[in-house]
């Protein structure tokens, strides 16, 4: 028992301390396809570092929402990171806790209260991003809805755990159409969530076409280390929900004793590494959308979710 | 056949249709005519492919034989003959249009494929106990996603290409319930496909020559001279 919430707790550690580098890999590996050299794969934690050491500054006009956002942010991930399989293929202490469901609203949760806060302050780019945000995120939903009901559908549970044991129980299962499509609905709803190419551009400075950046223009100091941090650990926890439970749920711990555990995390974050690599090469290869085209892309995730729902049953 | 393969077998050929599902809803969906035939091409090689593990499961050598024409003909005929036959100017032109918004026409789509399932089901089971696995309603699907990318296109090429997906959703549910077909009518089918495209192709070029324009869409109403303008340019 003490054992299960011990590597429950570890996974929490491997999120918070893993997910600042997962960003600068990603960042590092698509300047070098742009031929450029790029910052070291560890200056988020420079970052984080200086960030917490700076002054904090707060309009006064603010209420108490955009002080308290930076900790909803920081910790739903860290929540979410108790339920999902992160370093073991078996359940451990909290998994019961809540489903993938349960999962999504966590997270939803930080974002919801990211886009309050950015509509708080008068900062006029704030609430552009913010209902820019709330467009993507009620176009995502019914994706992930779909993805959900397919998922609980084939598994018959909506427990990450016994999902992922699903596909690959006999490997055959891995092939199943349903499976394929959903894979290809996910990484387009991670892109979306994920802030990341098609859909915003991470690394932009230009205020006007910001989607998930503008919202925390307004933070400093510490409170914009949280909402950076949190931020780079939903994108950890959405891959390894994506990695660990939907696509490849090998190199997970499968035996209860601290050592399986620690060599699950090299095994994890190569897995992550691969999948960053698959996603520099989406990023440097795809333009930005335009704003009203997002709803096609979004548009075309449903319906291959729909699809592998459709797939399911047919084949069934 | 081992039962481990024997389920992988059919899983393939089950990804493949679901594949080819997608690529129907593609192909009512993208804006460009090179994407459209690119999806197309997508299209016919999984087609190809579900053929082949069709022949593989039911070790049928006709299906294999499906499978080479339907490699040989639309993947590789197809666009040639439309590269030469076509006017390039569809090619370089970016969007095409539409009736519908590309949403809307989604949705439209997704519920043709729901309703598709509700009349391959009963065909299926017409088809006997022998017959199991998605073909036939995801072929009926490809079918009626063909179709509907006839209503919403306005220009000649994706039009013609939503002809031949139509060709391909039958061929996809023929294949799973017909198996035995003598090769000799797989390749008049082949070859009525490669005449379609021929004739349309004509067809498009012809329009354009006189028309100046492929957005057949847009030739809906007949172009009447008014009378008294006759008549001004006949007495000059």
């Amino acid at each position: 028992m003490s054992e299960r919430i011990l590597f429950n707790l570890l996974q929490v550690v491997v999120v918070m301390a893993f997910a600042p580098l997962v960003s600068g890999v990603l960042a590092r590996l698509k300047e070098m396809v742009q031929s450029k050299r790029g910052p070291s794969i560890f200056q988020p934690y420079r970052d984080l570092w200086k960030l917490f050491h700076k002054d904090e500054i707060v309009s006064e006009d603010s209420s108490w929402i955009f002080r308290f956002t930076p900790y909803v942010v920081f910790v739903a991930p860290i929540f979410v990171a108790l339920l999902i399989p992160v370093l073991t293929s078996y359940p451990l202490f909290f998994a019961f806790m809540g489903d993938m469901l349960g999962g999504g609203f966590v997270l939803a949760l930080g974002g919801f209260f990211a886009t309050l806060a950015a509509v708080d302050t008068a900062n006029p780019y704030g609430p552009i991003g913010a209902s820019r945000t709330r467009m993507v995120g009620f176009l995502a939903e019914p994706v992930f809805m779909i993805v959900f009901f397919t998922v609980s559908f084939v598994a018959g549970s909506t427990i990450p755990y016994i999902v992922q044991q699903k596909w690959v129980t006999p490997l055959a299962n891995f092939f199943a159409p349903s499976h394929v499509l959903l894979v290809l609905a996910f990484l387009m709803l991670i892109l979306a969530e994920g802030g990341r190419i098609p859909v915003d551009n991470p690394t932009g400075h230009f205020e006007l076409a910001m989607i998930d950046e503008s919202k925390s223009l307004e933070y400093s100091g510490r409170g914009f280390a949280l909402m950076k941090w949190g931020g780079q650990m939903k994108f950890f926890v959405l891959l390894c929900i994506f990695l660990n439970v939907l696509v490849t749920p090998w190199g997970l711990a499968g035996e209860q004793h601290l050592g399986a555990v620690l060599l699950a995390i090299p095994l994890v974050l190569l897995k992550l590494f691969c999948f960053v690599l698959v996603l520099v090469l989406i990023e440097s290869s795809l333009a930005k959308l335009r704003l009203f085209r997002i709803a096609e892309f979004l548009g075309a995730a449903f319906v291959t979710s729909v699809a592998a729902l459709i797939a399911q049953v047919f084949v069934a | 056949m081992s039962d481990a393969t024997t389920q992988l077998i059919e899983n393939l050929n089950a990804l493949a249709t679901g594949l080819f599902l997608l690529t129907a809803f593609g192909i009512v969906a993208t804006r460009q005519a090179r994407g459209c035939l690119h999806l197309f091409i997508a299209q016919s090689l999984l087609l190809a492919a579900s053929a082949a593990l069709l022949g593989l499961h039911f070790d049928s050598g006709h299906l294999y034989g499906v499978a080479l024409v339907n490699v040989i003909s639309k993947p590789i005929i197809v666009p040639w003959l439309l590269r030469r036959i076509a006017p390039a100017e569809i090619y370089t032109r970016r969007e095409i249009d539409q009736v519908l918004n590309i949403p809307t026409a989604l949705i439209i789509a997704l519920a043709l494929a729901i309703g598709a399932y509700f009349l391959g089901v009963p065909l299926a089971n017409a088809v006997g106990p022998g017959y199991h696995g998605p073909n036939v309603p995801i072929g009926i699907a490809g079918l009626a996603l063909g179709a509907f990318t006839l209503a919403v296109r306005r220009e000649a090429m994706p039009l013609l290409i939503g002809l031949l997906a139509m060709e391909n959703g039958a061929f996809l549910a023929g294949i799973s319930i017909a198996r035995d077909l003598p090769i000799l009518v797989e390749l008049a089918i082949a070859t009525d496909g490669l005449i379609i495209v021929f004739i349309v192709g004509v067809l498009v070029r012809a329009v354009e020559q006189h028309v100046g324009t492929t957005a057949v869409g847009e030739l809906a109403s007949l172009k009447e001279v008014p009378a008294k303008r006759l008549a001004e340019e006949a007495a000059p």
